[in-house]
């Protein structure tokens, strides 16, 4: 307990918490390219999904294993996230007159409210291709029709594009943050780590959003 | 030179501040920034006016008494340099000076730009040592050191505690202060025997001192006058979790 009270042991669990959602994204992403095989694979893959662990495993039961476990991750990634924040905006209630020329780029600017921006993104996004309730095709088990139906609106397409940019920004830091705040950065491995973090944040930004830009602009239909 | 300085005025902890102007006719550019706050400050006894509070000691940069932030930047705009070891060189002209006290819930304003920093001397005493027998000094060479262990422990031991990373940090995070007392501590075979209650007791006394969190923004090393770097940083997280995690 007294690990968690502390600052360095809450940043740990939103190290680990977020090291965990990268590695979930990484994977979501890749599934995502599925939908330029067509219909009736990405179809296929989506059904796949529900059947991971059979027969060990009955249907959909990795899916709510999952799911429960990226819940845990992103409620305690979100309450040491607050209780920092506010730890933070405690100390230090003055601001200097003159503005303080800041070292960090935007990306490490903008993490709290990128941070924010996410989480009301997950919410859109689980309504939109998980409850399928705000999807406009909203037929259960046809993935690809759902994804095209939803991407072909251009403001569904731009929230999308709006996420995606908040997430990589928010990987660009997370990351390499991730890794001095778990000890392994070392000044040998420094630039690595930052290159690396920026790979990711391109590669997943991108990646996410070749999808709903190949449906707008009439690639995938 | 002609500069003018607006300062900030507070008669008490508890009483309200506010930034007053004031011009310095007569700077010279080879006045450190302390003797331009002095020129001021006997113009302002002459006057009958309350002079400007600041602290003060060494003028050397490295005792750690003097710091202000100028200009948004805690010891000024010259990087690893303390406020005494600015000059008024550094400015021009007719140059408009903002000297603001360090900014933190935990270092609370004592007088115009003198702050309480004595939360940065408990943070020392829940680990900042290493026990050693009193008398005579051990011979050096039966704990040998390795050069590159070494030189990490004497950059980190560099450290003044004059606060400005608390000062530069937008979360006011004792972070990297903190840090350079594990890094210069922890890595010699001399504090090997309090490793893990060392970087456990200084985290605790850190935190109950309402400093904020470390978010690696990195303005802390930027302002360093002795240029301890976010590798210290790592380095305490790495020890604190290896010491809460048990491994001895």
């Amino acid at each position: 307990m007294n690990f968690w009270r502390s600052t360095i042991g809450k940043k740990t669990v939103m190290a680990v918490t977020g090291l965990l959602m990268l590695l979930f994204l990484i994977v979501h992403m890749l599934g995502n390219l599925k939908i330029f095989f067509g219909r009736t694979d990405f179809d296929h893959y989506a059904h796949w999904l529900r059947t991971i662990g059979n027969p060990v495993l009955h249907e959909s039961w990795y899916l709510w294993i999952q799911r429960f476990v990226l819940v845990v991750a992103v409620v305690l990634h979100a309450v040491s996230a607050y209780q920092l924040s506010r730890r933070d905006l405690k100390a230090r209630p003055t601001k200097y007159s003159h503005h303080q020329r800041a070292k960090a780029g935007y990306a490490t600017h903008i993490m709290r409210y990128g941070g924010i921006t996410l989480a009301l993104f997950i919410v859109y996004h689980i309504l939109d291709f998980t409850t399928l309730t705000l999807n406009r095709h909203g037929v259960d088990g046809a993935a690809y029709d759902n994804v095209v139906s939803s991407f072909s609106v251009w403001w569904v397409t731009a929230i999308y594009i709006a996420a995606m940019i908040c997430l990589g920004l928010h990987i660009q830091h997370g990351f390499w943050s991730a890794a001095q705040t778990l000890g392994y950065n070392r000044p040998s491995r420094d630039r690595a780590f930052k290159g690396v973090a920026t790979g990711l944040a391109v590669l997943l930004t991108v990646g996410f959003l070749i999808v709903p830009v190949s449906v707008l602009a009439g690639l995938v239909d | 030179m002609k500069l003018t300085l607006r300062i900030w005025r507070q008669a008490g902890p508890a009483e309200p501040g506010r930034m007053v102007a004031y011009e310095v006719p007569d700077a010279n550019p080879d006045m450190s920034f302390l003797e331009l706050l002095d020129v001021l400050n006997e113009r302002l006894t002459l006057e009958g006016e309350d002079p400007v509070t600041f602290d003060h000691d060494c003028r050397e940069g490295i005792c750690g008494s003097c710091g202000v932030v100028i200009n948004g930047q805690a010891h000024g705009p010259r990087a690893l340099t303390t406020t005494c070891q600015l000059h008024v060189r550094s400015f021009s002209d007719g140059d408009v000076i903002d000297i603001e006290p360090w900014r933190s819930v935990a270092f609370g304003v004592l007088k115009d730009l003198m702050v309480d920093r004595s939360g940065l001397d408990r943070i020392i005493q829940a680990g900042g040592y290493i026990s050693a027998p009193t008398g005579s000094a051990p011979e050096a060479h039966s704990t040998p050191v390795p050069k590159p262990i070494a030189d990490t422990a004497f950059d980190n031991a560099t450290c003044i505690g004059c606060g400005a990373c608390v000062a530069a940090c937008p979360n006011g995070s004792a972070m990297l202060f903190t840090s350079a007392k594990v890094a210069h501590l922890n890595s010699l075979p001399q504090g090997a025997p309090e490793r893990a209650s060392r970087v456990l007791n200084l985290v605790e006394a850190m935190d109950a001192e309402g400093f904020g969190g470390c978010t690696n923004t990195g303005e802390c090393t930027n302002a360093c006058p002795k240029g301890i770097p976010m590798d210290s940083i790592a380095t305490l997280n790495r020890e604190y979790l290896r010491a809460s995690l048990g491994r001895k």
